[in-house]
C-alpha cells in the first residue's frame, strides 16, 4: 500500500480516496491553527521574545511555512534561519517557487491563508525596546507594525496599485493609520514630500491623478514612496525591478539605496537577478526549495561561491562581452548559456537527501545520507553541502555498507 | 400579432353575427375589418402603424377602448412600485451576502449562501408564487391570494387603503426577490473575490489597513464597478414589469394588462408594449455606459 501510495505520487497521479484522505487531515490541520489564530485579547507577553544577537534587525529561527493543498502539505519554507542585520540589505536569491517570496511574505503575515500557516520556528522582530515573535502575534498587533514599521515593494507594480483611488489617497492613507495625530493638511504634506523623494517632480500633479495614468516606472515610484511613508524599521522588496526596463530598474535601485540610507532601515531585497544582489546587497542568502543552502556577504558568495547550485546560478547569467575566447572557440556548446540540468524537485514530496543532489553535477557517495547540515566556511560563510564536511565520517557511513 | 390563434376581430365579429337578426358573420367581418384597419397586408399595415407611431400616435387599444398611452400611464405605476421594492430588497440582501460568502470562502456559510441563491436561480417565479401563496394565503391565512386590494377597499380609511395595498404586494415582492437574488448574490461573489485575490488588496493589507477596511472599501469599490454596471441596465427593467408574476397575483400592472391584452389579440397595445421593451433595453445599456465612467476611472473621458 504504502509503495503503491509512492509511485502514484511519484506518477502525480491521487486517487479519489487519497484526495479525500488529504483534504481531511488538511481541514483539520487548518482548523488547529485558525483556531489559534483567531483567538481574542492575546497577551503580548505571548509574543514577546528576545533577540539573540541585538544588533540584528530580524532573526529567523527554524520557520516552517507549510501550504497545505489539495494534492498534499507543499513545504514552502523549510527550516530557513536568516539574520538580517540592522541598516545592512541583505540579498535572497533563489530561482522560482524556491520559497524567497513565501519566507517575506510570512515576515508580514500576508501568506494565503488559511492555506497557508506558519507551522513551526520564530520570526523576531527587533523594534529597538520590544522584540516581537511575528508568528506568533495576533491580527490585531500585526497590523501596527505592516506599512509602519515594516514595509514591503511588490513586484507587480502595474497591479498593486487600486486602480479606482487616486494616487494621493493610497499613500495618505497610511499615513492615516499610523499617525492618527496628524491632521489633514499635514498628511497631504507628508505624501507630496514622499512624492518628491521618489524623483516625481510633478507631485502635486500626480497626487491627483489614478494609477492607470502612470506609467510603471512611476507605480513603482508610488509603491516605494508608499512603502517608506512611515520610515520602517524594515523594508522587504520583493523583486522591485523584475517588471520594469534596465534603465529604470537602475534608477529604482539607486533610489531604494539613498532612501534606505537616509532612514537607516534594514532591507531585505528578493530578486532571481544576480546582477541586482551584486549591486545592492550586503549580505546574500542562496535558497534552493525551500531551505537556504548557502549565506555569507555579498563579496563571498559572488568570489568564492561554495555550494554546486551557487555555482550553478552565476554560470547561467548571461555574460555580454564574450572576451577573446569567442573567437578563438569554435565550440558551439560554449557559447550558449548554462543552465542548470533538471528542475527542482516536487515540493509535496521533497526528499530526504539533499534536494539538490538529483541535479548535482558534483555529487558523490556521502550525498546519499540525509540533508547535510551547516558548514561554515569562514565567520560569515555559511553552506549546507557535504563537499565542505570536514569530518568524513559524516554520511557516507550507508554507503561504505 | 397576426399569427396568433387568436383575432379580435373575429371574436367581435362572431359575437355580433350570433345577435337575433343581425348581419352574416363575414359581412361583419369584412365591415369590422375596415374600421379597425386590417384590411391591409402586414407590411402595409405596419408602415402604416409606423407612420403614425413615430408621431406619438400609438392609437386606441381595441381591448380597453382607450388611447394606448393612456392606459399604459394608468398601469405603469403598479408595475414600478412592485419591481421598485424587489429591486431594493434585492440589493440590500444578494450584496451583502455575496460579500460574506466572499469572504469566508468555502466555509459553511458559503455553501449555505450558494445553496440558497442556487434555489433562487433554479426555481421558476411561477413555482415560488405558487408555494408562497400555498403557505402564507391557504395555509397560513396571512394574505390574500390575489388582487390588488381587498374586498373592503372602499371603506378603509386612507391609511387603511395604503396598508391593504401593501399586503396584497407582498408576495409578489418577496417571489421577484427571491427570484432576482440568486444570480447578483452569485455575481456580487465572484467579483469579490476575483478582488480579494488581486496585488492590490495584498499592497492594502501590507499597509496595516485592518480587514474590515480591506474589504468595505479598497476590494468593496472595485467589486462595484461590474455590479453598478449591471444593475443600472436593469434599472428601465422596473417599468417593463412582471409579466408572469403580475399574472399569477392579478396585479394591474404593465405586464399583466400586456398579457390580458395579448391574450385578446389587442394589436394596438401590444405593439405599444413591444416599442417600449426595446426602448427600455436601449435606455439601460446607455445608463449601463454612464455609470460605467462613474465607477471606473479608467474608462473617464476627460
Amino acid at each position: 500500500m504504502a509503495e503503491e501510495q509512492k509511485s502514484n505520487s511519484k506518477k502525480n497521479y491521487l486517487s479519489s480516496g487519497e484526495l479525500r484522505k488529504i483534504s481531511a487531515h488538511n481541514r483539520k490541520i487548518i482548523r488547529k491553527y485558525e483556531k489559534e489564530r483567531e483567538r481574542k485579547n492575546v497577551k503580548p507577553d505571548e509574543y514577546i521574545t528576545k533577540m539573540r544577537d541585538p544588533m540584528n534587525a530580524v532573526e529567523f529561527d527554524d520557520l516552517h511555512v507549510y501550504f497545505f493543498t489539495d494534492i498534499g502539505t507543499v513545504k514552502a519554507v523549510d527550516g530557513v534561519t536568516l539574520e538580517i542585520p540592522a541598516g545592512k540589505t541583505v540579498g535572497i536569491v533563489g530561482e522560482s517557487g524556491c520559497g524567497k517570496s513565501v519566507t517575506s511574505l510570512s515576515l508580514m503575515q500576508l501568506l494565503q491563508r488559511p492555506q497557508g500557516q506558519i507551522v513551526k520556528g520564530s520570526i523576531c522582530f527587533n523594534l529597538g525596546d520590544k522584540v516581537y515573535d511575528i508568528a506568533k502575534m495576533p491580527e490585531n498587533a500585526m497590523r501596527q507594525l505592516r506599512g509602519n514599521k515594516i514595509s514591503m515593494i511588490f513586484q507587480e507594480p502595474m497591479t498593486s496599485l487600486n486602480p479606482v483611488f487616486r494616487i494621493g489617497m493610497q499613500i495618505d492613507e497610511v499615513i492615516e493609520l499610523h499617525n492618527p495625530e496628524m491632521t489633514s493638511d499635514a498628511i497631504k504634506s507628508r505624501t507630496i514630500e514622499m512624492l518628491k523623494t521618489v524623483g516625481i517632480a510633478d507631485s502635486e500633479g500626480v497626487y491627483k491623478r489614478y494609477p492607470h495614468e502612470l506609467s510603471g516606472g512611476m507605480r513603482q515610484r508610488i509603491c516605494i514612496a508608499m512603502a517608506l511613508a512611515c520610515s520602517p524599521r524594515l523594508i522587504i522588496a520583493d523583486e522591485p525591478t523584475t517588471a520594469l526596463d534596465v534603465t529604470i530598474q537602475a534608477q529604482i535601485l539607486e533610489l531604494l539605496r539613498e532612501l534606505k540610507n537616509k532612514i537607516n532601515s534594514s532591507v531585505i531585497l528578493i530578486t532571481h537577478d544576480l546582477g541586482v544582489v551584486a549591486e545592492m546587497a550586503d549580505y546574500v542568502a542562496v535558497m534552493y526549495a525551500g531551505r537556504i543552502i548557502e549565506k555569507g556577504t555579498a563579496a563571498e558568495i559572488f568570489s568564492n561561491p561554495a555550494h554546486p547550485y551557487t555555482i550553478g546560478l552565476m554560470k547561467s547569467k548571461p555574460v555580454l562581452n564574450l572576451n577573446s575566447d569567442y573567437e578563438n572557440n569554435t565550440d558551439r556548446s560554449k557559447k550558449r548559456l548554462y543552465s542548470i540540468p533538471g528542475s527542482v524537485p516536487n515540493p509535496v514530496n521533497m526528499p530526504n537527501y539533499c534536494y539538490f543532489r538529483d541535479r548535482c553535477e558534483r555529487r558523490f557517495d556521502k550525498c546519499a545520507a540525509e540533508y547535510p547540515t551547516e558548514f561554515q566556511l569562514s565567520p560569515t560563510h555559511y553552506v549546507n553541502c557535504y563537499l565542505y564536511c570536514k569530518n568524513k565520517d559524516i554520511g557516507g557511513i550507508k554507503n561504505h555498507e | 400579432m397576426r399569427c396568433i390563434p387568436i383575432s379580435f376581430i373575429e371574436t367581435i365579429a362572431r359575437e355580433r353575427a350570433s345577435l337575433p337578426g343581425s348581419k352574416s358573420y363575414t359581412e361583419w367581418l369584412e365591415q369590422l375589418n375596415e374600421s379597425f384597419g386590417m384590411n391591409t397586408g402586414i407590411m402595409e399595415g405596419f408602415f402604416k402603424w409606423f407612420g403614425s407611431a413615430i408621431r406619438g400616435n400609438f392609437g386606441d387599444s381595441w381591448k380597453y377602448n382607450v388611447p394606448v398611452v393612456e392606459k399604459f400611464s394608468e398601469v405603469i405605476w403598479d408595475s414600478v412600485i412592485l419591481g421598485g421594492a424587489a429591486y431594493i430588497l434585492q440589493i440590500i440582501i444578494a450584496i451583502p451576502l455575496g460579500i460574506l460568502s466572499a469572504r469566508r470562502q468555502y466555509s459553511k456559510t458559503d455553501y449555505a449562501v450558494t445553496v440558497f441563491a442556487l434555489i433562487g436561480i433554479s426555481l421558476p417565479s411561477f413555482f415560488i408564487a405558487t408555494l408562497l401563496k400555498l403557505i402564507f394565503s391557504i395555509h397560513l391565512g396571512w394574505f390574500d391570494l390575489f388582487g390588488k386590494v381587498g374586498r373592503d377597499f372602499e371603506q378603509l380609511s386612507p391609511w387603511g387603503q395604503f396598508w391593504d395595498i401593501a399586503a396584497h404586494f407582498t408576495l409578489p415582492v418577496i417571489t421577484l426577490t427571491l427570484v432576482g437574488i440568486g444570480g447578483l448574490m452569485r455575481y456580487t461573489r465572484t467579483n469579490m473575490l476575483e478582488a480579494l485575490s488581486s496585488d492590490y488588496i495584498r499592497t492594502a493589507r501590507a499597509k496595516g489597513v485592518s480587514e474590515r477596511r480591506v474589504i468595505n472599501k479598497h476590494a468593496f469599490r472595485n467589486t462595484l464597478i461590474p455590479i453598478i454596471t449591471i444593475l443600472g441596465g436593469t434599472l428601465p427593467g422596473l417599468f417593463a414589469g412582471a409579466m408572469i408574476t403580475e399574472t399569477l397575483f392579478q396585479i394591474p400592472g404593465i405586464g399583466y394588462i400586456s398579457f390580458e391584452a395579448m391574450k385578446s389579440g389587442d394589436i394596438p397595445f401590444t405593439m405599444f408594449y413591444m416599442v417600449f421593451m426595446a426602448f427600455l433595453t436601449l435606455i439601460g445599456t446607455l445608463i449601463a455606459d454612464i455609470l460605467y465612467a462613474a465607477a471606473d476611472p479608467r474608462v473617464r473621458v476627460n
